[in-house]
């Protein structure tokens, strides 16, 4: 009987969890957003995060976007030459960059480049009371050490994927140029055929990857301490984990519900 | 609020982590301007309790009196004002690694006030300055000794002059000097700006010259609540762990029992009435041996005690036991049916300092030795035991 009743116990336990984690999760991200009011005594951490989040990124995005740019190009060419239409080969490149790969793989990119590195320097700072620090100065640790990430996140993750989108769109040039003397058409059919509708909604994806990316990679390294398995090094180390598994598969579950949306 | 009514009151305090009580209902007075000190065993709550106070610890039962008002019934907004008052030192200092030492001792100026840049600069150089710490300021904690981590975590402390500061453990890491040199900071900061200090520490007994008050806290209670010199005069055996946690290691090493713990195997003794056995009792004197301490170093007079004790221990009967009832008398007590056992105690004991090298060590070091021994009745108490034996002292050496 003990037996029977154990498993419905654990899912019981484990829907609780889940629950209490997405509640905390919640009022941890309202909290951090609130704290915009207070924008102007932020605004040299926000700078910093800005620079961390977006212009360190930088190089690792456009390699990432040029190589991805390249490949769609080269797939798309052989696909595309079967019907003989390889001169829709641009459109077919921005379209999947601007729409559905851009905001995605900027957002994968980010959360391996900052996400896992601002969890784990959050999950430092809790396991060193560095966040016990700041409230016992009666400053509020989520609007200090989370809002300007946010903000910065917001700024950075649509330029990003802008940068994204232009460098893949390039790289998906350059093969097409390799393959192809008719080169000239790719950009003439992007132009004619890219709407700003595909533009925007890669942006709303952009936006949302980045509040989903920032709020959880803060909230794992914040809630460090909470973690009953482990502690110390050992509690940032899952922590770190735990932020980049949740990020890449709530952008990937964000991104379907946002596509199902925008279709 | 009238004066004599603690600034703090912590009434009750439970708290467990994970199924584990590390909080029992601890009780505590914190008074205004004064200097409150709690010891107690490492990892035995003394943090915990201090941090319900400060809000980063919330109570699983109990209640915290802030100036005449409970926590439970005080609005966020006064609980910030309450904040903004206090200041705390953390035990491993909690030094943000990412900012330099003088930011990092800026920034609660800069996050907690409205002061103009240069105000935050002179605040910040003049503590700086008063705790030499002028050559690590644009440093990152990481790049500076643990002892220099301490005094920025006390310079960032003090640095916006609040009315209450918390001290966790300030000394530890540091060097004999720079502890006594915190200890003399904290004494002249209080008396000069008249903040109300808790300290949490084992520096004992250095704490004691400085606190107005001390509270030993002992499996999750305050045990003991009072001035540094009631603790000192108080006979409680729980709480001489506290007073001379310092001996203890000496008395470890030399296998004697400490004064209180002799008086009570001795009494525990006189209780025990077995048909015919009788208490003996044999007292050593070493007249002199304060001095030899004083003058000479502890260190020479322990080894001599060492090599004493080793020699009583080699004749001793096992339930027999053997102590320092001060400084300069060793005692020896056996309750025994063998009526010559206060004679083959006195015997020995002369043979030992019959030796040529103790008699010359005594000689040059100006030490007097008087035995005494006497067979005790069971109605006295052991102190008076124990001046019968020392009337019959007979010098040797």
């Amino acid at each position: 009987m003990k037996n029977i009743l154990a498993i419905p116990a654990m899912l019981g336990a484990a829907s609780l969890g889940i629950i209490r984690n997405a509640g905390q999760w919640g009022v941890f991200s309202l909290t951090a957003l609130l704290g915009i009011v207070h924008v102007r005594r932020l605004v040299p951490k926000i700078l910093y995060d800005i620079y961390f989040i977006g212009f360190k990124s930088l190089n690792i995005i456009v390699l990432v976007a040029f190589f991805t740019g390249m490949v769609l190009g080269l797939q798309g060419y052989y696909t595309l030459i079967k019907f003989s239409a390889e001169g829709m080969l641009g459109v077919a490149v921005a379209l999947s960059l601007v729409r559905e790969l851009g905001p995605v793989l900027t957002a994968i990119m980010l959360i391996g480049r900052a996400g896992s590195s601002i969890s784990a320097e959050i999950g430092i700072m809790r396991i060193s009371e560095q966040i016990d620090a700041l409230s016992t100065m009666d400053v509020d640790p989520v609007r200090y050490l989370v809002t300007p990430k946010i903000i910065a996140s917001l700024i950075c993750f649509p330029l990003l994927t802008a940068i994204f989108d232009c460098v893949g769109i390039l790289g998906g040039y350059f093969s097409s140029v390799l393959l192809s003397s008719r080169s000239g058409i790719f950009f003439s059919k992007i132009q004619s055929s890219l709407l700003l509708s595909d533009v925007t909604g890669g942006f709303i994806k952009s936006f949302v990857f980045a509040f989903i990316v920032i709020t959880i990679s803060c909230y794992c390294g914040y809630y460090t301490h909470q973690n009953q398995s482990s502690a110390g090094a050992e509690g940032v180390s899952n922590s770190t984990t735990s932020a980049v598994v949740q990020s890449c598969v709530y952008v990937l579950i964000a991104d379907y519900v946002i596509t199902s949306f925008l279709m | 609020m009238n004066s004599q009514t603690p600034l703090i009151q912590l009434r009750n305090i439970s708290k467990a982590f994970s199924g584990r009580e590390i909080l029992r209902g601890a009780t505590l007075d914190i008074r205004r301007n004064e200097i409150t000190a709690i010891i107690g065993k490492s990892g035995g709550g003394k943090s915990v309790l201090v941090k319900h106070i400060i809000g980063l610890i919330t109570a699983d039962s109990g209640e915290i009196i802030f100036d005449g008002t409970a926590y439970s019934t005080m609005k966020r907004k006064d609980f910030s004002a309450i904040k903004n008052r206090c200041s705390y030192m953390f035990q491993n200092n909690a030094l943000f690694d990412s900012m330099t030492v003088f930011e990092n001792i800026a920034l609660p100026l800069r996050e907690k006030f409205t002061f103009a840049k240069k105000d935050i600069e002179d605040k910040v150089r003049a503590r700086i300055e008063q705790l030499e710490l002028g050559e690590v300021a644009q440093m990152y904690p990481k790049q500076i000794s643990g002892g220099m981590q301490k005094r920025v975590a006390l310079a960032r402390a003090l640095v916006t002059e609040p009315e209450i500061i918390f001290f966790d453990e300030p000394t530890t890491g540091l060097d004999p000097i720079r502890k006594k040199t915190v200890f003399s900071m904290i004494h002249h900061y209080h008396e000069k700006l008249n903040f109300t200090a808790v300290i949490i520490t084992h520096d004992i007994p250095d704490i004691f010259y400085i606190a107005h008050s001390v509270n030993i806290l002992d499996e999750g209670r305050i045990i003991f609540s009072g001035s540094p010199v009631a603790l000192e005069q108080s006979s409680d055996p729980d709480l001489y762990t506290y007073t001379h946690g310092h001996e203890m290691l000496i008395d470890e090493l030399t296998g004697l029992s400490n004064r209180l713990a002799l008086m009570r195997k001795i009494e525990a003794s006189g209780l025990d009435r077995k048909s015919g056995a009788q208490l003996v009792l044999v007292t050593v004197r070493l007249v002199g041996m304060r001095t030899v301490m004083d003058y000479k170093g502890e260190l020479l007079a322990h080894a001599f005690i060492r090599n004493l004790a080793k020699f009583v221990h080699s004749f001793l009967p096992p339930d027999a036991c053997a102590g320092m009832f001060s400084k300069e008398i060793l005692v020896l007590a056996a309750r025994t049916t063998d009526e010559s056992t206060l004679q083959m105690f006195l015997n020995q004991l002369t043979r030992y300092f019959a030796n040529l090298a103790v008699e010359s060590y005594c000689h040059k070091h100006r030490l007097q030795v008087e035995i005494g021994g006497t067979v005790v009745s069971d109605e006295s108490s052991a102190y008076s035991a124990i001046q019968e034996a020392l009337a019959t002292s007979k010098k040797y050496v």
